[in-house]
């Protein structure tokens, strides 16, 4: 079971083509190479082992993030980079 | 205490959405034609069934099928054996990513590879591998490629950055395996110890991650060459059971079709990109031996022929064992992925076969279907 968190573009490298996405606080890179469309700051990817693998709808991404958000609120800080990390590492993605 | 990572799951687990679909599952179920046998072809869904217990909520015409489960699980001891060997070499360093360390081969596991003084790496991402290689000129850093269709492009994109930046270093395993092959052989199947065997499977839940990438196409052919459904799902409580329901009416309605359930992040084409830059390095490999399933063929795939100056698999060809080594004599987990036995029908499960200690594939990860049954047990139907 993967919860699939989207993840918000604050800052794309040119040069490397390696965007800084924003998982609902915990911030870490993510490769383009493998997104076949237009991404620019502010668009919502899922990521998977280190590549964000395609663009989300901004609608149906904040509604799942609002979902999300109410359940992590509760997490402390390390249990919720724990979980967040966890699930981008989802072994049922592979 | 604090939350863990299954407290966050909870959130996603809405009763009153569940129950709402399960009378609506029923009610659809009364008018179904016939009994059905749905498998769910990936662990992942098998987790979610277990965990919620959606396997009770069902009425007594439809009935689960547990399918293949997830690529770790499916990962035979050769190829355990081939990662084991490289690891053991005194100028390599073996890069994978974290779910193999615990898969049993004939020598014991990576972590044991480990133990013994082997340089073995576990990493969140396969362009981890490049650090490694940089920091490391003089050793060979392989990296063992496991996953289904989800994971082959992030390898595809570390070989295309290695050959076009030059790098010498990196070699490549790869045993990435596809859905729709052990699906089709699945079908087909036969169990050799009954005579008489039709196909089991009636319809089939399809999982959402690997349609990101390669489509809901894949699965095309299953309603129009085999007539089987299949419903692209997410991977949820309510994601299943709304596939579930898409099922039952489309026997109700006498229709067989691909749909898609998870239509947020799933297209019929996929990421046309992530699979032209798979097809550009890797080809289907002739067979591939399935840990509970046998050979199945053109179900796993290969560096092209072009790219064998990076394979593994070609020039440490003289070291690698070749032996066939058979699925333990008491595991029954071929029988389960193909319906005709549940987990504790075995006369192995939960005794000799554990997690911690585990015979058959169906065991070896948290996502296979005799894992689910060990760990959530108490929700099984009598």
């Amino acid at each position: 079971m993967c919860l699939s968190i989207p993840s918000k573009i604050t800052k794309i490298d040119p040069e490397t083509n390696i965007a800084t996405v924003d998982t609902m606080g915990v911030t870490r890179q993510a490769s383009l190479d493998l997104i076949d469309q237009e991404v620019t700051i502010g668009d919502y990817v899922l990521i998977h082992i280190g590549f964000a693998m395609n663009k989300i709808d901004e609608e149906d991404a904040l509604e799942s993030l609002k979902v999300y958000g109410e359940i992590i609120e509760k997490m402390e800080e390390e249990d919720r980079r724990n979980a967040i990390l966890e699930d981008d590492n989802c072994p049922n993605r592979a | 205490m604090s939350l863990q990572l299954k407290d966050l799951y909870e959130g996603f687990r809405n009763p009153e959405v569940i129950k709402a679909l399960a009378l609506q599952i029923q009610k659809e179920a009364k008018t179904l034609p016939k009994k059905i046998r749905v498998m769910e072809v990936c662990g992942g869904h098998t987790h979610t069934i277990m965990k919620y217990g959606l396997n009770q909520l069902m009425p007594e015409n439809i009935e689960f099928i547990h399918g293949p489960g997830c690529p770790v699980c499916v990962m035979p001891k050769e190829r355990i054996d081939h990662a084991y060997t490289l690891a053991m070499q005194e100028d390599v360093i073996l890069v994978t990513l974290g779910d193999m360390i615990k898969v049993p081969g004939s020598n014991g596991n990576l972590a044991n590879a480990r133990a013994k003084g082997a340089d073995v790496r576990f990493v969140y991402s396969p362009m981890d591998t490049i650090k490694i290689a940089v920091e490391n000129p003089s050793k060979k850093v392989i990296f063992f490629a496991i996953g289904f269709e989800t994971t082959t492009p992030m390898t595809a994109a570390l070989i295309d950055y290695v050959i076009k930046n030059g790098i010498s270093n990196i070699l490549f395993h790869i045993n990435h395996v596809t859905v729709p092959a052990p699906m089709r052989e699945l079908i087909h199947s036969h169990d050799e110890q009954v005579n008489s065997y039709d196909s089991q499977i009636d319809a089939f839940i399809g999982p959402a991650h690997v349609s990101v990438i390669s489509g809901s196409k894949i699965y095309e052919e299953f309603p129009r060459d085999f007539h089987i459904p299949v419903v692209v799902s997410g991977f949820e409580p309510i994601d299943v059971m709304e596939a579930l329901l898409m099922i039952v009416k489309q026997f109700n309605e006498n229709r067989c079709e691909l749909e898609i359930q998870y239509t947020r992040s799933v297209s019929y084409e996929g990421n046309v990109k992530a699979q032209e830059l798979i097809n550009t390095y890797m080809t289907l490999d002739g067979s591939f031996k399935w840990r509970g399933l046998g050979r199945i063929r053109e179900s796993a795939l290969k560096l092209k022929d072009e790219y064998k100056a990076y394979d593994a698999e070609v020039i440490y060809k003289a070291i690698l064992p070749i032996d066939e080594i058979d699925d333990h004599k008491l595991c029954i987990c071929g029988d389960i992925m193909r319906g005709i036995a549940k987990p504790n029908e075995c006369t192995v499960f939960g005794t000799i076969c554990k997690p911690s200690s585990p015979l058959g594939s169906c065991m070896v990860s948290s996502e296979g279907a005799c894992s689910a049954y060990y760990k959530f047990g108490n929700l099984l139907s009598p």
